[in-house]
């Protein structure tokens, strides 16, 4: 099927809907680099005027990629609600953008036709949206979740705290950890990149991690984001295991590039759960993965199917909700300028796969980041993160000066995080904010510690670094 | 006008603090102004992302950055990719994977096919990661292949280069396992780290679910004999169950001593 439209007398023609949805983006480098994106800016209004009167329905009706030959087509098929689709079926997507924008839709109508929102429709909404509109429908939107303690109720904003060491040394990862407390931040995770993707390191930093969590009575929970089957080797092992981690892509040929499958996701999770059942943990709620994405994965491992990086980050977020996440970050920015070229790019990326995240029910955060190959530096992330706050994002990093120097690149800091609770007026997790109050690290909802060298925090934790401390 | 700045925390550092920081390059300890950060702090953010923005686009040069000793006794060569420049290396990522056909016919002249352990030096995004660490690396890695009776292919250096590279020397070269010892992408606080990309048998098809990493390589990371033990040990693996990717797992973690921590915390 081929579509067509007239821009002031030029007549524009796409032979298929994935042409029109990869013209129909804003400017992307690694849309380019796929050899997909509009020509120029009159093309690309085209594409956005097509795209515009297609019905929600034709685009369920039209696997952009074939579900024959991949699962997360076959997944979001199976998926989708049928009965709940009825009353946005016969909606265009330029009808659907101003369903979501209107003022009578409420977070609470979305939360009610969630499963019936593909992913394809996701970003055929966002490819006509503004930033404006991106930040104004993701703010209508609390999706809420519960494993130690309870993320994304309105008002809340969390912040991972991300310890990592070039070498992993124990010693160095919990002192990150026990000054990201003191200011605050832990909240959505303590969760550790491993530089060593070995199951011993892997089960080592878990057990340290646990054993911190339990000695300072803090709620909230770890992970160590290596490779699914690194982290159920470790489980095997003995090893404790509060979220389950893993990258995902929006194809199938794009996961097996990560070495994993739907089955493997869903096998994982299971353990996961059946894990928690035995552990002597006050858990209140079941959502035990974590996931990361980011748009031009899929084109990175040559796994894109002539899809533009939009769609298929918004089949990433198909995939993940499936598996009932506490945790999903985009992390923008990270995957370098051949992909998002520079700020706008970033900027424009990260408010895109926010808004498609929460609309499709998913518990968004954001590694608000960028790589010093690309065109941008801190002021870009200061950006980024202040208009993803204001959007109502889930949670963000916490990286000591936002200098993550493990993985070479830039994120977001302690203060950051400590600066948009102060600027939008909002609260860490309920139950962990009890926990800062309790230890008068927060006070009068202002951070109350000026020197952690002076906390008690650090005294009691100081036996606990020493008995990891193998050097 | 209210101020909201803490007092000095340099000089409240307890000393089991300072031992401890002293632990990781994490900027830890830095005090704040409100919620934002000192000005020395900002500061010297601003300094160091300006020197891990130029380690970008400094090119390498084989005669002019390494040693003439080390040059001459691996023989040493350099060869380009297709991508011409690092503006051009850096927009398109594919031209670095593969060879200029000009480097194919060196390559194809000067080293031999089939061995069983090939080394290759890219540039990728840090030329000095890879002036700082290939010279302690190249020759533990050589002592390890030799100790193993392994065949050793003679070693090159490509500009302008990428992981996916590693395919290509596979190609080309046919080795048993390949090694690619590669520059990071800067940080903030090292420009000077290596990143080891292993193969078993690379080929056309290959992407990272058949490839094994050993990262950070670098004074504050993984110091080079560590890194060429780890190196060695995964190419053992990978000779034995003659597979690489996620199906190999390092058994290794040097960094811990050896001694079971887990155990203990248990």
């Amino acid at each position: 099927m081929t579509y067509s439209t007239t821009v002031r007398y030029q007549r524009y023609t796409f032979v298929s809907l994935a042409e029109v949805f990869a013209k129909a983006n804003e400017e992307k480098s690694g849309d380019s680099l796929a050899g997909i994106a509009a020509t120029d800016q009159r093309e690309r209004v085209a594409a956005k005027r097509v795209l515009a009167d297609i019905t929600l329905r034709e685009i369920l009706d039209t696997p952009l990629i074939d579900p024959a030959n991949d699962e997360v087509s076959r997944l979001i098929l199976d998926s989708h609600d049928a009965a709940g689709f009825a009353p946005l079926a016969g909606l265009t997507v330029g009808e659907f953008r101003e369903w979501l924008l209107d003022d009578a839709t409420t977070g609470e109508t979305i939360a009610g036709v969630q499963q019936a929102i593909a992913p394809e429709m996701a970003a055929a909404a966002a490819k006509l949206m503004s930033n404006k509109d991106l930040i104004l429908v993701a703010a209508k939107i609390r999706n809420v979740t519960r494993c130690r303690n309870t993320l994304g109720e309105r008002g809340v904003l969390g912040i991972r705290v991300q310890p990592n060491h070039p070498a992993d040394d124990l010693g160095g990862i919990l002192l990150t950890v026990v000054e990201g407390l003191l200011y605050g931040c832990g909240d959505a995770v303590i969760g550790v990149n491993p530089a060593i993707e070995s199951v011993d390191t892997v089960a080592v930093i878990l057990h340290s991690l646990d054993r911190l969590i339990t000695v300072s009575g803090a709620p909230t929970q770890h992970c160590v984001l290596a490779h699914i089957t690194t982290q159920l080797a470790a489980l095997e092992r003995g090893a404790p295991i509060d979220l389950l981690f893993q990258s995902v892509a929006g194809t199938q040929a794009a996961n097996a590039s990560f070495g994993i499958s739907l089955d493997l996701l869903r096998e994982g999770r299971e353990r996961t759960l059946e894990h928690h059942a035995q552990r002597d943990v006050r858990w209140i709620g079941q959502n035990v993965m974590y996931f990361e994405t980011g748009q031009g994965s899929a084109l990175s491992a040559e796994a894109h199917h002539g899809i533009d990086q939009l769609t298929l980050e918004a089949r990433a977020y198909g995939v993940a909700r499936a598996f009932a996440p506490h945790l999903v970050n985009t992390v923008v920015g990270f995957i370098g300028p051949e992909y998002l070229y520079d700020e706008r790019q970033i900027i424009r990326a990260g408010l895109e796969d926010h808004f498609m995240g929460k609309l499709l029910g998913l518990p968004m955060g954001c590694d608000v980041c960028y790589t010093n190959h690309a065109q941008a530096d801190q002021n870009s992330a200061d950006n980024l993160l202040t208009l993803l706050t204001a959007a109502g994002c889930n949670y963000f990093m916490g990286v000591p000066c936002a200098d993550d120097v493990m993985l070479s690149y830039q994120s977001t800091s302690f203060h950051d995080g400590a600066a948009m609770r102060r600027l939008f007026g909002l609260k860490p997790a309920p139950e962990f904010l009890a926990w800062l109050e309790e230890r008068g690290i927060v006070s009068g909802g202002q951070l109350a510690i000026g020197d952690m060298a002076t906390h008690p925090l650090l005294g009691e934790l100081q036996s606990l670094i020493g008995a990891v401390d193998v050097r | 006008m209210a101020r909201e700045i803490q007092p000095q925390p340099q000089n409240q550092l307890t000393r089991a603090l300072a031992e401890l920081r002293a632990r990781t390059p994490a900027r830890l300890v830095v005090g704040r102004a409100g919620s934002s950060y000192r000005t020395d702090t900002q500061l010297e953010l601003r300094e160091d992302h300006a020197f891990a923005v130029d380690a970008v686009h400094s090119e390498l040069d084989l005669n002019r950055d390494f040693d003439p000793q080390l040059v001459a006794s691996y023989k040493l060569f350099e060869v380009q990719t297709q991508a011409h420049d690092k503006a051009e290396f850096l927009k398109r990522p594919q031209l670095g994977r593969q060879f200029s056909d000009e480097a194919r016919a060196t390559i194809l002249a000067h080293c031999p096919t089939d061995v069983d352990f090939q080394i290759v030096v890219g540039d990728g995004l840090s030329s000095a990661a890879v002036v700082s660490q290939v010279p302690a690396l190249l020759p533990l890695l050589a002592k390890g292949a030799q100790a193993r009776n392994w065949s050793l292919g003679r070693t090159f250096v490509v500009c302008h280069c990428r992981v996916g590279l590693l395919n290509d020397v596979g190609a080309l070269l046919r080795p048993r396992v390949a090694v690619l010892l590669i520059g990071e992408r800067p940080g903030l606080a090292t420009a000077e780290s290596l990143s080891a990309y292993m193969a078993y048998r690379p080929q056309a098809g290959h992407t990272d679910a058949q490839r094994n990493l050993i990262s950070n390589i670098h004074a504050r990371g993984v110091p080079p004999d560590q890194a060429a033990a780890r190196i060695l040990a995964l190419a053992d693996q990978m000779v034995a169950q003659q597979i690489s990717g996620i199906a190999i797992k390092e058994e290794l973690t040097v960094n811990l001593d050896g001694k079971s921590v887990a155990s203990r915390l248990a």
